[in-house]
């Protein structure tokens, strides 16, 4: 079993996301974690999936992805060409004082100080995170919020281009199909 | 802006569109609208008595024709009794479009009347789905919804149209081809996959042909034919299957899996080499998965990627329709073979001595009570393989498998994935819709005709004469059959007591049929022609068979294809077997 991230292009239609929630509940597959937001097409949403699997069962959830119709494009992300963050939140009963030499290193702000609760924003990679959340538990974490993580791939490709390649959505030599489909 | 017309008109208009001829449905609130055109419509809708009967004839009339079968249902109840022929349709791959009202769209989501979320129901047991709230998308859902069901591996889809959108108004135009960005089937399959499985054919000693339902769906049984007399090799066709490749064929092995013949298990088990076309590695094939064919390369040809290395991995995985796919490995094996012809004969001497020595076969009662595959087998027989058999799911499924020799496609129906139980008359309801002038008989069990005989009045009122043959060992005789083998014969819930209750010949008359009684051998052949000899209405025959009848051979659930039954305690000699 190993941890791995998804990037998954998908029609902004409704239900989209209860089709590929549900395939992953069906198949009996675990999502560490999702993240879903707009893309530079206002037709198209990518989510952000990261799941714990072996490599020859990524094969399976990525085919299986593949074939909701809604569904136009599959990429994985491999650490070594992309770029990985979350988002958190952190409420915890210490002062900036306290904080500041934990938050050392890591990307953070300290969004708001009051009677003696604060709130650190961080920007991390998952193992950063887990790290830097590890160190602040020593303070007491009253509450924490937290995303899915988001990837991007390194390079000037983008991802439309690279499923518009693989799956000949480019080109236009695939209409002969379409002929005899009705009745 | 061209002329304005109803959503109800626009659904209807674009069924005309997309070709439909019939559809399967009954009316009710919120589809009330659709209805209307409906009654001036060119297409001949069949009024069901159950929606689950309307979805099964969606499916026989898709099965015996190749088009997408269309039902047509309302909200809430209507929409949730065509659950179970959608997930039929699903798992066996059928092309179904079914249109469902919906509540109007400012009612949805608070629980109105007769509201039920059937996009969201239905998206696992759908290939794909629509719920569709605005007039103007009508037109071009159920352009889509015809598309997806018929093209790539064909399913059903289901296109939920609300109310509201049906009454208010809408331009019409049908769109030809529905652009859709995530979805488009590979039909050609990849050359150097050909190449490269072509030359595990031509090193192989032991190939096998193991041939799914795909090849039916494909149109593809000619193609195959040519396919597996160039290379020679042994065929087996598995449930879904049957008819793809002629029964009388001397290559052909029979059906594989848990009441396979032990030629066709034996043979895939022993294979260095599948020849995987249109199949998928179900465990009702594999047995269990870990013991199956071990010393087997595999090719596995398949329109559906996510099929490939599902069960098992394939050695050479192509992607593809299987009619381009067989025909462009007939050059490449017949180049193949130029290089190196392989000498297949031993393996054929192995599968032709377990052939003859473990033919598909069973044994009269000793009671001289009827024998159920006797029945099967004359029905066969004397039918002939042009007509249409459509099963229900038990027992009787497994021997109208065994015992009927199909030598064309589309003419054994069955429900092989899901094992819906009531499949059969529904089912057969619609392939005679679709084959009118062929003989359809529906082979089912007591317990299966119980559970959607409704339709026989349908056929009745709409002159849809088929036959039924009950096959009544009063019982749910496979549930009885693992409780013989694996309960020590403690018949918990399974006695139907359907000799006493009901009286199915009544019951058959009762709906417009002709009903029929057997209950001895020397009747069967008399009573089968004066079924096959009445086309003007309905006929069901209740066969009184004998209730102790067993399915063989059999794989235990779970167990290893190795550890095959031929009769109860009794596996084949293999010690006397050149293995």
């Amino acid at each position: 079993m190993a941890q791995h991230t998804l990037s998954v292009l998908v029609e902004n239609s409704p239900g989209v996301l209860a089709r590929v929630a549900g395939l992953f509940s069906r198949r009996g597959y675990n999502i560490d974690s999702l993240a879903v937001g707009p893309t530079e097409d206002p037709k198209v949403s990518r989510m952000t999936i990261v799941l714990n699997l072996e490599g020859h069962a990524l094969d399976q959830v990525s085919a299986q992805l593949f074939k909701l119709v809604n569904v136009i494009g599959i990429q994985e992300m491999k650490d070594s060409d992309t770029r990985q963050r979350e988002l958190a939140f952190v409420k915890i009963a210490a002062d900036r004082g306290k904080l500041e030499p934990l938050l050392a290193g890591y990307q953070t702000e300290i969004v708001e100080e009051k009677s003696g609760t604060s709130i650190v924003q961080v920007v991390a990679n998952n193992k950063d995170l887990v790290a830097l959340l590890k160190r602040l538990e020593s303070l007491g974490i009253k509450e924490l919020v937290q995303s899915g993580a988001i990837a991007i791939e390194l390079g000037s490709q983008t991802l439309v281009e690279q499923t518009a390649r693989e799956t000949g959505l480019a080109s236009s030599d695939n209409q002969s199909q379409l002929e005899d489909y009705q009745n | 802006m061209s002329e304005q017309i109803s959503g109800a008109q626009s659904l209807v208009k674009s069924l005309e569109s997309a070709g439909v001829e019939v559809m399967f449905g009954i009316p009710g609130g919120a589809i009330l609208p659709a209805y209307d055109p409906i009654f001036d419509s060119k297409i001949r809708h069949i009024l069901v008595r159950h929606e689950q009967g309307a979805g099964h004839a969606a499916t026989g009339y898709a099965q015996v024709t190749g088009k997408v079968g269309v039902c047509i249902a309302t909200s809430g109840p209507g929409a949730t009794n065509l659950v179970t022929p959608l997930a039929d349709a699903h798992m066996d791959s059928v092309p179904m479009v079914a249109i469902t009202g919906q509540v109007p769209g400012p009612a949805i989501g608070t629980d109105a009347f007769q509201e039920a979320d059937i996009r969201g129901v239905t998206m696992p047991v759908t290939k794909h789905n629509y719920l569709i709230t605005d007039p103007n998308e009508i037109s071009r859902a159920i352009s889509e919804a015809f598309y997806i069901a018929k093209s790539g591996r064909p399913g059903p889809v289901l296109v939920d149209v609300a109310k509201d959108a049906l009454q208010k108004m809408t331009g019409f135009s049908y769109p030809k081809r529905p652009e859709l960005r995530g979805y488009r089937p590979q039909v050609e399959p990849n050359e150097e996959s050909i190449r490269d499985a072509a030359a595990l054919i031509a090193q192989s000693s032991k190939p096998v042909l193991y041939i799914g339902g795909g090849v039916i769906k494909a149109n593809a049984a000619k193609d195959l034919l040519k396919l597996a007399e160039l290379v020679g090799a042994p065929v087996v066709t598995t449930l879904m299957a049957r008819g793809a490749f002629p029964d009388s064929h001397r290559q052909h092995l029979g059906m594989p899996g848990m009441h396979g013949t032990v030629a066709a298990v034996t043979a895939l088990q022993k294979s260095d080499l599948l020849i995987t076309l249109g199949a998928r590695f179900d465990d009702r094939v594999t047995g269990k998965l870990s013991t199956f064919a071990i010393g087997a390369k595999i090719i596995h040809a398949d329109i559906d990627p996510a099929e490939i290395g599902k069960n098992r991995y394939a050695d050479v995985p192509i992607i593809g329709d299987l009619g381009p796919t067989i025909r462009a490995l007939i050059p490449a094996v017949t180049a193949e073979f130029k290089k190196r012809q392989p000498d297949y004969s031993t393996w054929w001497r192995q599968m032709d001595s377990l052939r003859s020595t473990y033919p598909l076969g069973y044994n009269e009662p000793e009671d001289g009570s009827l024998s159920p595959q006797y029945v099967i087998e004359l029905i066969g027989a004397i039918t002939g393989p042009d007509a249409v058999y459509v099963a229900g799911v038990g027992q009787h499924q497994m021997w109208a498998s065994q015992f009927i020799k199909y030598e064309k496609p589309r003419t054994w129906l069955n429900s092989g994935g899901l094992g819906t139980m009531g499949y059969a008359v529904p089912a057969a309801m619609g392939a005679k819709v679709g084959a009118p002038d062929t003989p359809v008989w529906a082979i089912d069990g007591d317990g299966c005709f119980q559970m959607t005989n409704q339709e026989l009045v349908t056929c009745s009122l709409n002159n849809i004469p088929i036959k039924v043959a009950i096959i009544n060992n009063e019982s749910l005789g496979m549930v009885r059959q693992w409780q013989s083998l694996f309960y020590q014969g403690r018949y918990s819930n399974t006695d139907l007591h359907s000799k006493r209750i009901p009286d199915f010949a009544k019951l058959a008359e009762a709906m417009g049929c002709v009903g029929l009684r057997c209950e001895s051998k020397g009747d069967v052949d008399k009573i089968i022609k004066e079924a096959n000899a009445i086309n003007d209405a309905p006929v069901v025959v209740d066969f009184n068979v004998h209730r102790d009848a067993m399915v063989w051979p059999m794989v235990a659930a779970g167990t290893s294809n190795d550890d095959i039954m031929i009769a109860r305690e009794l596996a084949p000699d293999w010690d006397s077997q050149e293995l």
